[in-house]
């Protein structure tokens, strides 16, 4: 079988590869999940044809809500070509043939996996998360049970308890990813491991976003224009990271970056994360120092190195 | 920050009326009886002694009292802070549960159920003001290193793990941690379990101290009659699920009246 023959839609599937009924159950625990923002929904996560790890929560939600004329972006860490992003997109070719794109602004839906697009989403738009562990107050509270009061009664001293202890032995809210929101002034969230520098972007966004745990068989949701806030005291405010310079490839400020080692002896460039976004910049023409096309004359670039 | 929640217990007029009534609670396990037909009173800065030999029912009360479990009949009620006294078992959880992190406090036998192992000492005494809604840092460390100092911690653990504490600071932690809020009633169930008899010693006095500064209403659990000599005003003996005899702490153990309480002082070994 070729690389291609594997993007190639097949007959052989029901659309979206999971049956109806099973589509009409996450479909309902999907609406439910609208209906109380940041709440956890539990569902009969199905198995997939993917290890757990993989996205299996987010493939089962967007399964569910894809239709034939949607357009489909998968990314991983912001990338479009990254493994995770390669395979599942191709699972969905196969066994849907919706037309899919790399570009932010195209696609209907976009699944994703640790980061959110830089460019801002529209309300024509549905922004599917992978989770991992949907339960922000797991790692200091095991028991499920208790976690589930713990929501019912709006009990969340100890998610600051957890900011605390950052501040205790490292002088500041050191968690930098899975940080965890408010939603709606009622439900604390995992937003799934996306960079905090992305918190802010969830905020009174115009996309539905909809998060699926295959694994742990959960899943929840942000409504269009939902508030969230992220946790933090008044004295140690909320705050995203800081990049030093720009993308080393396109220029652009205030976007995240990824830290590329290119050898052995320190060397290093920050590339955009959002792979779609660098490379449209580029074609506009902005550059960075690293850019190495020495044709295209830069307009807005960074510093040059 | 609900600030009503912090303010410290003053005497005022409701000091004459009881802060926990107990009428016949009841607890079953099955067939077997864990306490029965228990009836009692505690008024406002009164520390009683539930004292018994293993498996008198003591813990059982305790339980039963503190909301952790509920009896099988019987009623008990609290008076709340404006002073209406309410049914424990008709609350909704969140009012439970909003009274055991607040006006309450719980003194476990063992300091790894009552502290988060975990997490650092300033953060476990910190956790419940944070429940109630702190959420200035400076503040809440700032609380918790005076709390610190009130049990005789060094300033300079506050960031340690408890698991880094010897069981006497243990203990000692676990009693800051569930006075922060400036509770009203504290139960203690076996405090001093476990502790050799210098840092029993120590930590006797300083609850003695805390009680008395505070003003606190404590129901204590213990075998110990020794504990309930050094810190109770009036001492409750249970035996087989019931309660046998009641009184002034130093008249029960001085002048016990029962069979049984003159066997329970008569055991005690004098070095």
């Amino acid at each position: 079988m070729t690389g291609q023959d594997t993007d190639m839609f097949s007959e052989h599937y029901n659309f979206a590869y999971l049956d109806e009924q099973t589509k009409r159950m996450i479909r309902r625990a999907i609406l439910k999940a609208i209906a109380v923002p940041g709440y956890q929904v539990p569902f009969a996560s199905r198995e997939m044809p993917m290890p757990y790890g993989w996205g299996t929560g987010g493939v089962q939600v967007t399964a569910a809500v894809i239709g034939s004329d949607d357009v489909l972006k998968m990314i991983d860490q912001g990338s479009d070509d990254t493994t995770n992003a390669v395979a599942l997109r191709g699972f969905f070719i196969k066994t849907t043939g919706v037309k899919a794109t790399t570009k932010t602004s195209q696609a209907t839906i976009i699944q994703t996996r640790h980061r959110i697009p830089e460019e801002p989403l529209t309300e024509n738009q549905t922004l599917v998360y992978q989770v991992p562990i949907p339960e922000p107050l797991r790692k200091l509270e095991p028991r499920e049970t208790e976690t589930r009061k713990m929501h019912a009664l709006e009990e969340y001293g100890l998610m600051h308890v957890k900011l605390y202890e950052d501040i205790a032995k490292y002088g500041e809210i050191a968690t930098t990813y899975a940080y965890p929101v408010l939603v709606n002034d009622r439900y604390v969230m995992d937003p799934s491991p996306i960079p905090k520098f992305d918190n802010p972007k969830m905020h009174e966004m115009a996309a539905l976003q909809l998060f699926g745990a295959g694994r742990e068989k959960r899943i929840y949701a942000v409504p269009p224009y939902t508030k969230v806030e992220s946790l933090d005291f008044q004295d140690y405010p909320f705050e995203i990271q800081r990049f030093e310079e720009p993308c080393a490839l396109c220029g652009a400020e205030n976007v995240y970056l990824d830290e590329v080692i290119l050898d052995d002896k320190g060397g290093r460039m920050y590339v955009c994360s959002d792979s779609d976004y660098c490379e449209e910049r580029r074609e506009q023409g902005h550059l960075g120092h690293m850019a190495a096309n020495p044709i295209a004359e830069p307009e807005n670039s960074g510093p040059r190195a | 920050m609900q600030t009503s929640e912090m303010t410290p217990h003053t005497a005022d007029a409701s000091d004459d009326l009881p802060l926990l009534r107990v009428s016949n609670a009841t607890k079953y396990y099955g067939d077997r009886i864990g306490c029965k037909d228990v009836n009692f009173e505690l008024y406002p800065g009164e520390v009683l002694a539930i004292v018994g030999e293993s498996g008198s029912g003591k813990t059982t009360l305790l339980n039963c009292l503190s909301t952790r479990l509920a009896p099988t009949s019987g009623v008990i009620e609290y008076r709340n802070r404006v002073g209406a006294m309410r049914n424990l078992y008709e609350m909704n959880e969140a009012e439970r549960r909003m009274l055991m992190r607040t006006d309450w406090g719980f003194v476990h036998q063992h300091a790894s159920d009552g502290l988060r192992m975990s997490v650092s000492a300033g953060a476990n005494v910190g956790e419940r003001l944070m429940a109630i809604g702190a959420r200035h840092y400076g503040d809440i460390r700032a609380t918790a290193i005076d709390w610190l100092d009130r049990v005789e911690i060094a300033e300079d653990r506050i960031d340690d793990d408890p698991r880094a504490f010897s069981g006497g600071m243990r203990q000692r932690l676990q009693i800051a941690r569930n006075l922060v809020t400036n509770p009203r009633l504290v139960f203690m169930d076996e405090p001093t379990g476990g502790l050799d008899v210098s840092v029993q010693a120590r930590l006797l006095d300083l609850i003695r101290g805390l009680v008395s500064d505070l003003g606190l209403s404590v129901i204590i659990v213990t075998h110990d009659l020794a504990v309930a000599r050094l810190l109770s005003d009036r001492t409750l003996v249970m035996r087989r699920g019931h309660v046998i005899e009641t009184g002034l702490t130093d008249q029960v153990l001085d002048d016990p009246q029962e069979a049984y309480t003159q066997l329970l002082v008569s055991s005690i070994l004098q070095p």
